[in-house]
């Protein structure tokens, strides 16, 4: 599928690399944000990555669609930095008891059992494809295979914010209270979203994740730290 | 604290402003004023710059009892007036400003559309959340405490007393209520629906649902056929697009709309519209019309230059219509500039 560029009304094109969820995609996706955002274009308002488009949200009485397009279009051919800079994010996840409601159910569905489920969701390193739904809602991805299941079929009407969710293909931890319709396999003590700091989201599109399986004690303590917040998530700086 | 004293916090009474700009990336909703026209001039007859915060009223507007030396408040909004409550109950009209006194108690009656909006002269002290006053309900941030106003807030001022200034009145209100057809771009994912559903969108007349708030609008009437998956992989959305699910009954998406969504739009609602479609509430008709994006940066420039000229024809209002002046003079009530009739 080659690039298109296509408009949504008068104050936003949507730059369309694909129509799949796909790594490489999302690296297209993200090079091209980082150069429109680095070309600082006038009456550029601000670009939001997705899993296969970028759409660049822009003012239609400072630039008009033609130009714009005519601008991002030079940058789609520019080079992706070999030596990019990602930030690490070790994550702390209690797979335990009522922090995981749905960690039986995974296990048994996958045939993996309780234990390796936990396992193996910590054992992979993911990348963050997107940040929407909801403010600080982070889709990460590739979910190892064995996990693959798709939504549940009786979405839940409320989950507690930190719960640690996975569904086709990918896992998520959701910020704030929210309906949620993905399996709740854990729950992180750290607050992924608040909108007093800056940014207020701790995921940026990008980003790496991993998770580390902590005991309910540790739990209790980091979140009594993060309620205070005494705790803060510091990332790590990989070469990729 | 000089304050309005909420008495009566109406059905869903929120600051806004433009929006909040530069945090879509992070999930976060652009939010603002549904109707973007009503909330400049509210600002305008007030004496404040366009963009400040003001009060979005939703469907009913709140009573409201004035704590504080003087204010200068202003109203506009298809069918929204101030009404002062007390010894001496009066309508006073909409679109336009005036200036209350200690004690005073008001409601903003109507509106006739889904919105209004009612200023203060100099603004609303509320803080900034990621460089925006506007309340986003749902994520419980920005504007007053993040909500919507209820009894017993006391909603902060920025000044104790109105500036000396004349009163400010839109002689010709702008025509808020009428049925012309929206202008939309079709797409961007037109080409996941039939021919058919396309000359739908653009010949039927809609219905707007009682499933309408500010995060959009869900339209009855006829539904618009996939070509084939109704499913897309999520995709940015803008303010005005037009998603559809597999229902196939069309939602119009308004400023708290979600950042990303997994439906797709046949169609995007030109800016310039974004203000009409923000006053349409449930049982109201809607139609569309399709123009392309350079007649629709066309319409958006006709419309930002209609609307400056609008505000230029604001004109110096009696204080108080119909009031008894003496008396009013004798209260203190207004700042002694007084109109011929």
């Amino acid at each position: 599928m080659s690039v298109r560029v296509l408009s949504s009304g008068d104050t936003a094109l949507v730059v369309e690399f694909g129509d799949r969820i796909d790594r490489a995609l999302s690296e297209r996706v993200l090079a091209l944000r980082a150069r429109v955002d680095q070309a600082d274009i006038a009456g550029v308002i601000e670009t939001v990555p997705t899993f296969r488009s970028l759409m660049v949200h822009y003012d239609p009485l400072r630039v008009g669609a033609a130009g714009l397009k005519a601008v991002i279009e030079t940058l789609l051919e520019g080079a992706v930095s070999p030596n990019q800079k990602r930030r690490l994010w070790r994550v702390p996840v209690c797979y335990e008891g009522e922090l995981a409601p749905d960690l039986d159910e995974v296990g048994e569905r996958t045939g993996l059992g309780t234990s390796e489920v936990a396992a193996l969701h910590a054992s992979a390193r993911y990348h963050v494809y997107m940040v929407g739904f909801l403010p600080g809602y982070p889709y990460m991805g590739d979910l190892p295979r064995p996990l693959h299941l798709p939504r549940r079929a009786d979405p839940r009407v409320r989950v507690p914010p930190g719960s640690v969710a996975i569904a086709t293909g990918m896992t998520a931890i959701y910020p704030v209270e929210s309906p949620a319709g993905w399996h709740l396999i854990g729950t992180t003590p750290i607050r992924i979203f608040d909108p007093g700091v800056q940014p207020p989201a701790l995921f940026a599109p990008g980003d790496a994740v991993e998770f580390e399986a902590i005991g309910r004690a540790a739990f209790d303590r980091l979140r009594a730290a993060a309620e205070n917040g005494e705790h803060r998530l510091a990332p790590s700086d990989i070469a990729e | 604290m000089s304050a309005l004293s909420v008495l009566a916090p109406g059905l869903h009474s929120t600051i806004q402003d433009r929006g909040r700009y530069g945090y879509q990336a992070f999930g976060v909703p652009v939010s603002g004023a549904l109707d973007g026209e009503s909330h400049e001039i509210a600002n305008r007859l007030s004496g404040n710059a366009a963009d400040a915060a003001c009060l979005e009223i939703f469907y009913q507007g709140p009573t409201m009892e004035v704590e504080a030396t003087s204010v200068r408040i202003s109203v506009a909004g298809s069918g929204a007036e101030i009404e002062l409550l007390g010894q001496q109950s009066r309508r006073l009209g909409g679109w336009r400003s005036v200036t209350l006194a200690r004690g005073s108690r008001f409601r903003v009656r109507g509106p006739a559309a889904a919105c209004a909006y009612l200023a203060v002269d100099g603004g609303f002290p509320v803080a900034p959340v990621l460089g925006s006053a506007s309340t986003f309900v749902r994520g419980g941030f920005g504007g007053w405490r993040g909500r919507a106003l209820q009894a017993g807030d006391r909603l902060p001022l920025n000044r104790d007393s109105a500036e000396d200034r004349q009163e400010l009145a839109l002689p010709t209100p702008p025509d808020t209520n009428d049925e012309r057809a929206i202008r939309v771009v079709l797409g961007p994912q037109q080409d996941y629906f039939t021919g058919a559903a396309i000359e739908t969108l653009l010949s039927a007349k809609f219905r707007v649902s009682q499933q309408a708030d500010r995060m959009g609008l869900r339209l009855d009437g006829a539904t618009l056929a996939h070509r084939g998956d109704y499913n897309i992989v999520s995709d940015g959305i803008a303010t005005g697009a037009i998603q559809v699910p597999g229902s196939g009954q069309p939602i119009l998406l308004l400023a708290d709309h979600q950042t990303t969504g997994g439906y797709p739009k046949i169609a995007t609602v030109i800016s310039a519209d974004l203000p009409l479609v923000g006053r349409r509430r449930p049982g109201d008709r809607i139609r569309f019309a399709a123009v392309d994006v350079a007649e629709a940066e066309n319409l958006r420039r006709v419309q930002r230059a209609a609307l400056d000229a609008l505000i230029a024809t604001a004109v110096p209002a009696h204080p108080m219509i119909g009031l008894d002046l003496d008396r009013l003079h004798q209260a203190n009530l207004i700042s002694g500039v007084v109109f011929d009739h």
